[in-house]
């Protein structure tokens, strides 16, 4: 009676999970196709000019989904080598007192919430990323100054916010890389940098893209940081250039917006879903497929 | 023991009342719902306010239609929330279509009150229509406070914000950048500026921020930015600008001097003293002090 109950509520718990990822796809793609039919999914995906309220409204997000692309892969280019070699020294290196320290720094980073990188990105990183914009740009014509507002300073906060995902599960990933591949790559002579990169880390593959899949997923869909700190003016992600993401592109007009706009809010939700979903699939295959055939 | 046991009674009699106090407030706030379509969730606020020293009058019933501007929907629904609060047996109904839809359906007798958040054309006035301002919408532009130019005309405030002029120096100030701060799409006080300004759709933007603060916040902290907000929220963060030598105050926007201002009208057909009682009661309570009060809420000017 006892195990059958436990089953049952097991059962239950479990099919929540699927009851709200069914409901959601359901919801995004009930809101989110009405204003497709409406505008034209050429003229959203392929169109630059994102002018919702005017007399002939436009409602191109290209510029807008480049951003979202660009902006998580240059996190990703610097959070994940960051992260992962903070994670092979926590497992490898560190001695028990250095990993005392950095260990409880790692999770107190994960801990912060993200309005708080936010308004970090505000007081510190974008004063300075003006001052390096005045710099810069001195003696140009044509660009539009932004008071470091940029896709940089995004992009250092999300390589930021993502360390502690790639962190955590890397160094769970290569922890439970057994002993013996370890023994045997030094039995063979190789110096210990040489097993961690040959032997530990490909043995811990599975783990590291499971962490990058991750964090490229917390890139992606943060919004309340990034919104605070890329000036949210939809443009060419230029590193300099004020820049929308697609998720700050939903935050940022929600409020007040009506009609096929308030639906072209839901179709970018839809779009950024299915830009979720892709990654998830892609990163999976690509990344793991060599090592799962073996 | 006995005065924990005194103190729980005071607890519970506490909870008991804040329940009730819970249960009044969610059924004031679902009859207000009821009535204004398209509803904000910002508007909650108004019916809470006022909820607490509201008086009951059930003597009148009926209902009252506004339809018109689209940059009034925040004033008309907290306004018809109050209004309804204090009357539970009217219902107002507020629609956004525009200006000139409102005023239209006003004078062809379809709505018993035009929303207009311009001043009534000659020809609208002759087809009948008579302006009755109930606030008036101020803006001001602001700059960081290092700025050395504290005054513009028209003509600079329309080039910077179209990107013509990129440098504070090329309007007699410091050798800086202009960083040009404004509003997301859909904000009434991005409509109501670009409106006014005659650059609807023209703006080059470096940063669009979803908040009056974030707006101001961006412009107190960073050097050579420019950007706009409801009159209400200057403070001493920024540097409020003059246009044509113009002050942004509420006095000189009443008096009409300040160009970035407009009038919010509900037009009716012919004089207030002839309309239903209905419509009376309403313009009584609007430009009541109570009334005037729900404007300033909503960051507008009172005109009283």
């Amino acid at each position: 009676m006892v195990e059958r109950t436990a089953q049952m509520i097991f059962t239950v718990c479990a099919s929540f999970a699927i009851l709200a990822v069914a409901s959601i796809t359901l919801y995004m793609m009930i809101s989110g196709t009405p204003a497709i039919f409406k505008v034209g999914l050429k003229d959203i995906l392929f169109e630059t000019a994102w002018e919702p309220t005017g007399a002939e409204p436009k409602y191109g997000i290209l510029y807008v989904i480049l951003t979202s692309v660009v902006g998580t892969f240059l996190a990703i280019l610097i959070g994940v080598p960051i992260g992962l070699m903070t994670a092979v020294f926590l497992a490898e290196i560190s001695g028990k007192y250095t990993a005392a320290i950095v260990k409880p720094a790692v999770e107190l980073l994960a801990g912060i919430p993200s309005v708080i990188y936010g308004l970090l990105g505000i007081y510190l990183l974008n004063p300075l990323m003006y001052r390096l914009e005045l710099v810069l740009f001195r003696d140009s014509k044509t660009h539009q100054f932004t008071g470091g507002s940029n896709l940089l300073s995004a992009v250092l906060v999300l390589a930021i916010m993502i360390l502690p995902t790639v962190i955590n599960i890397s160094q769970t990933a290569i922890e439970s890389v057994r002993k013996d591949i370890r023994a045997a790559s030094l039995a063979l002579g190789a110096s210990k940098v040489q097993t961690i990169f040959r032997a530990v880390l490909p043995a811990a593959k599975s783990g590291i893209v499971t962490a990058v899949v991750l964090g490229v997923g917390r890139a992606v869909g943060e919004a309340m940081a990034v919104t605070l700190v890329s000036g949210s003016s939809v443009n060419l992600p230029l590193p300099f250039n004020s820049v929308r993401f697609l998720t700050t592109a939903i935050v940022s007009e929600m409020g007040y917006s009506q009609g096929t706009h308030r639906q072209m809010l839901f179709t970018i939700g839809l779009v950024l879903f299915v830009f979720i979903m892709l990654i998830n699939v892609v990163l999976n295959r690509i990344l793991k497929g060599g090592g799962e055939e073996k | 023991m006995k005065t924990i046991g005194k103190s729980s009674k005071k607890l519970k009699a506490l909870l008991g009342a804040c329940l009730v106090g819970v249960l009044c407030m969610t059924g004031c706030g679902a009859a207000a719902g009821a009535g204004s379509s398209g509803n904000d969730a910002g508007n909650g606020t108004g019916t809470g306010a006022g909820g607490s020293n509201t008086t009951v009058n059930t003597e009148l019933s009926g209902s009252i239609q506004l339809v018109g501007s689209t940059s009034m929907e925040k004033l008309s629904n907290a306004l018809a929330e109050s209004f309804m609060d204090k009357y539970p047996d009217v219902e107002v109904t507020a629609e956004f279509v525009g200006s000139g839809a409102g005023i239209e359906a006003v004078t062809t007798g379809t709505a018993d009150i035009g929303n207009s958040s311009r001043n009534l054309k000659d020809t609208e006035k002759a087809a009948g229509a008579v302006e009755n301002v109930v606030a008036i919408d101020g803006i001001a532009v602001c700059t960081h406070k290092d700025n050395t130019v504290t005054n513009l005309t028209v003509q600079q405030l329309k080039d910077i914000y179209t990107g013509k002029v990129t440098n504070w120096s090329e309007l007699g100030g410091k050798d800086a950048p202009i960083i040009v701060v404004g509003r997301e799409a859909g904000s009434g006080t991005r409509g109501a500026f670009e409106e006014l300004l005659k650059i609807e759709n023209e703006c080059a933007y470096a940063n669009e921020l979803d908040t009056t603060g974030a707006v101001m916040a961006k412009v107190g902290s960073t050097p050579g930015a420019i950007g706009y907000v409801s009159l209400d929220v200057i403070d001493d963060s920024v540097l409020a600008l003059s246009l044509e030598g113009v002050e942004p105050t509420a006095e000189n926007i009443k008096a009409g001097s300040y160009c970035l201002s407009r009038p919010f009208i509900m037009a009716t057909k012919g004089e207030i003293t002839a309309q239903n009682e209905l419509v009376q009661a309403w313009f009584a309570y609007v430009m009541s002090d109570e009334g005037q009060e729900v404007a300033k809420k909503v960051g507008l000017i009172p005109v009283k």
